[in-house]
């Protein structure tokens, strides 16, 4: 295993020269998550030499690591204190800190625990300017100035290279049991509106077409008084890990992997092709030929989006912005981007 | 450093031709009602902060959108500054009005637009009462978790502005974390929708920028906040310790032990014995700290982490647990601390509260050092403290009335909160920075840090009319506050030895 390293001086290095030529750069930790997005072209700044994790009191319930660490090696830090991260961030095989900021993407538990960008507390940040500077803290509540840190989540790279990152963590639950039930679409849908005005221990819940699986966890009581109601058979907690890196079956086969993002009550999308529901209802995965213009035309029409999972199928994978949105995002990258140098189209061509 | 808007190192204002401004207004938004008259203004010249108060050139209170959006057109075109409020109760001053600027108070958007159960969200206007927004669920046994001391006045739209926290945010997160869009007008009236009715939006999380970001880099029009089932139950122990250390550790345990409480307060003996004069809460006057420990769920499950609880308090060292035996004396646990501020308040004429942010770990030190500068600077100072998220509120008592004890106050202010920045903390875990931190803001910041954060602003308002002077300290204003220092003489931490 390589050695925890303080690489930022290189990496700073790396991008005062960029920013002296104007050089785009393609920010890669593992490139587990380069299928997302469009193509960057651009010298490649590598952030795995600047690993290792800088800070960890349990008691403190943050963790602070730099980007190059892989999440396996910060999973296996809080499993050690009984610790978890919340918002389950899918590794792709060997994913690192930093593409889970950048990319912001969350698993199973989100809807529930909070996302990535929920739990960031702070960053180090190389910036358009060639400086390392630091946003946010190591601290809970921090209000001060705006919340760079949070901004950086979701932001595909493009507004500056992340170091460092200082995350909240939570303890894991004492008592966690999966439970499969067998019942069709929009009933389930229907039960998890229901069951969602009520305090019940769900930490997750995915749909695969016939049945819904669902996680329960808490404590001992709470569990099984949730698990007593519902009834279901026991299902393998290794589902909820399989869903997250997209091992199922659904995931399989040949046909175009489109993410939809929508209100958790959405009704069941007619689209052409196969879905698989995921966050309760609020992340849906499609496996479709359809047009891009009829699956984001259905989408939007319930107040969502899509992104495209199979790299190089559109030009924009994330569904577009409206104009007004869209111009004062480049304002932003511009301002804190301005030679264009970090990740330049990869969120979208205008970025 | 005084802090009311000074041009010298804040920045030149556009001047203003008043009788222009009011002409336009009531030509082009004949509906619109202007407040111009000094008498008028009279009552809003502060918000919360209020030893700091400024005439504003003229107040609107617009009812309808167009109104907002003729509003922000027209002072866009004239080049007059504007200052968005809500109910005014912020603490910092983020909605101090300018001389040559109109404030523009969003009170009168007080209308719950839709409450959806299935989706568990609530849809309102800028104005509604965060507290109303939970009173509007509850037919559901649904609610709002964050809930800011001022919930029952303060309005939500100030609450995204400001990222409005509480006493349970260690579990249930900051405003940040309880919403999924806003509407706002830019500084030149353009609509954008922030966030959306799913759990993400494509491209930067611009939901995420504008909270918290004091009015600055736009006007919130509309809101969609998350709601939560109501936990079945909520329980909570009051323990008492003879040392703030000791209670310091207790909280460190209670996390080890993989408990998150609701809600994990600290009180000092000072803050108690005022709190016990003021409420009757049945409070041990004696106690050198109390911590108050509130655990909600489901039953089973809050029984057993009580059990737990209590057991971790004992081995900590507590000198007495107690759990509330009944909703009733819960109810009176939590007024002790709810009210903590208005009973330090009976202590004393007036007193300045602190919201700074540490580690939990640096608490003993951090209030070692506290002591050390009240007696300094001859100021009492009573501590209450979100202990679960290590926010701290130090109020400091003082007499306005005696020639320079504000100025003491403050400067024993600054001198705490830099103090945050020292252990790795923050100035300001909940209330902002509005103009009350401006100078604590070069503390924490660096001029390149700074300088980023004007550079997020000019992406939204380069003409900076949009609350000018808050949040963000000019470089200039740094460069100042910093001289200052030297040429007092005084190191930046001189009490820092004495940890």
């Amino acid at each position: 295993m390589p050695e925890d390293f303080d690489n930022s001086s290189g990496l700073l290095e790396q991008v005062n020269q960029a920013l002296q030529y104007a050089t785009p750069l393609r920010i890669q930790g593992a490139n587990s998550k380069l299928f997302l997005g469009r193509d960057v072209a651009g010298e490649v700044l590598d952030t795995r030499g600047h690993r290792g994790i800088v800070s960890y009191d349990p008691t403190e319930l943050v963790i602070t690591a730099r980007c190059g660490t892989p999440l396996s090696e910060l999973a296996h830090a809080l499993e050690q204190a009984q610790q978890m991260l919340p918002c389950e961030p899918p590794s792709f095989g060997d994913a690192t800190v930093g593409g889970m900021i950048a990319s912001g993407l969350s698993g199973p538990r989100r809807p529930w625990s909070g996302s990535v960008r929920d739990y960031v507390l702070g960053t180090r940040v190389i910036t358009g300017y060639g400086k390392h500077l630091r946003f946010g803290a190591e601290v809970m509540k921090n209000v001060a100035g705006y919340d760079l840190s949070r901004l950086m989540a979701g932001s595909y790279g493009s507004l500056g290279v992340i170091t460092e990152v200082s995350l909240k963590v939570l303890p894991k639950p004492r008592q966690c049991l999966s439970i499969s039930l067998a019942m069709d679409i929009d009933r389930a849908l229907l039960r998890l509106a229901e069951w969602g005005q009520q305090p019940l221990p769900i930490s997750a819940a995915c749909h695969d077409g016939e049945r819904l699986h669902l996680r329960l966890e808490g404590g001992e009581g709470s569990v099984a008084a949730a698990h007593e109601r519902l009834g279901g058979e026991l299902l393998n907690a290794s589902f909820w890990a399989d869903l997250n890196e997209q091992r199922v079956d659904f995931f399989d086969e040949g046909q175009p992997l489109w993410r939809l993002s929508l209100p958790n009550n959405t009704p069941a999308l007619v689209l052409p092709g196969r879905q698989l529901i995921d966050w309760g209802g609020a992340q849906r995965w499609l496996k479709s030929d359809a047009e891009v213009s009829l699956i984001r035309a259905v989408v939007a029409e319930v107040g969502g989006h899509a992104t495209c999972y199979s790299h190089g199928l559109v030009d924009s994978p994330f569904q577009p912005l409206p104009a007004a949105l869209l111009r004062y995002q480049r304002n932003l990258k511009q301002q804190l981007d301005p030679q264009g140098i970090f990740n330049p189209g990869r969120l979208y061509a205008e970025l | 450093m005084n802090i009311l808007y000074d041009e010298r190192v804040d920045g030149v204002l556009p001047d203003v031709d008043k009788a222009a401004l009011v002409h336009a207004l009531h030509t082009r938004l004949p509906d619109l009602e202007v407040l111009h008259e000094r008498e008028e203004l009279k009552p809003y010249e502060c918000d919360g902060l209020s030893a700091y108060r400024t005439t504003p050139l003229l107040v609107v209170l617009p009812r309808h959108l167009d109104e907002v959006q003729g509003v922000l057109r027209i002072c866009h075109e004239l080049r007059v500054p504007v200052v968005a409020r809500g109910a005014g109760t912020g603490l910092s001053g983020g909605a101090l009005p300018l001389e040559k600027g109109v404030l523009l108070v969003m009170a009168r958007f007080n209308k719950i637009l839709h409450i959806d159960p299935a989706a568990r969200t609530a849809r309102v206007q800028p104005g509604v009462r965060n507290l109303a927004i939970s009173q509007a669920a509850a037919p559901f046994d649904l609610y709002y978790a964050p809930d800011p001391s001022s919930q029952i006045a303060c309005s939500i739209g100030g609450n995204v502005a400001e990222n409005a926290g509480g006493v349970h945010c260690l579990k249930y997160g900051l405003t940040v974390h309880n919403l999924l869009k806003i509407e706002v007008l830019t500084v030149d009236g353009e609509q954008l929708t922030l966030g959306s009715d799913a759990l993400d939006s494509p491209g930067f999380d611009l939901l995420a920028l504008f909270t918290g970001s004091e009015g600055m880099l736009g006007v919130i029009t509309e809101v969609t906040v998350k709601l939560l089932p109501k936990p079945q139950t909520a329980k909570v122990l009051l323990a008492a310790f003879d040392s703030v250390e000791k209670a310091g550790r207790a909280v460190a345990e209670i996390i080890a032990a993989g408990i998150i409480p609701g809600g994990l307060e600290m009180m000092d003996n000072l803050a108690i014995r005022a709190a016990e004069d003021f409420i009757h809460a049945g409070y041990p006057v004696d106690a050198e700290a109390i911590l108050l420990c509130e655990l909600d769920g489901v039953e089973a499950d809050v029984h057993d982490d009580c059990n737990r609880v209590r057991q971790v308090l004992e081995q900590a060292g507590a000198t007495e647990v107690r759990q509330a035996r009944d909703e009733a004396e819960r109810v009176r646990f939590w007024a002790g601390r709810k009210n903590a501020f208005p009973a330090v308040g009976r202590l004393s004429p007036d007193y300045y509260c602190m919201d700074g942010t540490i580690p939990r770990r640096e608490l003993p030190g951090v209030l070692q050092a506290i002591a050390a500068l009240s007696a300094e600077y001859n100021l009492r100072v009573a501590n209450v403290f979100h202990a679960g998220d290590g926010n701290m509120h130090p109020l400091i008592l003082f007499d306005a009335n005696q020639p320079g004890e504000l100025d003491r106050a403050e400067a024993l202010g600054g001198k705490i909160l830099e103090l945050c920045v020292k252990v790795g903390g923050s100035i300001t875990g909940e209330h902002g920075v509005g103009r009350e931190k401006i100078n604590q803001m070069c503390a924490q910041f660096n001029s390149d840090e700074l300088t980023l954060f004007h550079a997020v602003k000019a992406a939204f308002d380069p003409g900076g009319l949009l609350n000018p002077g808050k949040n963000i300290p000019t470089l200039h204003r740094c460069a100042e506050f910093g001289a200052m220092h030297v040429h007092m003489g005084q190191l930046p931490f001189p009490e820092l030895e004495r940890f």
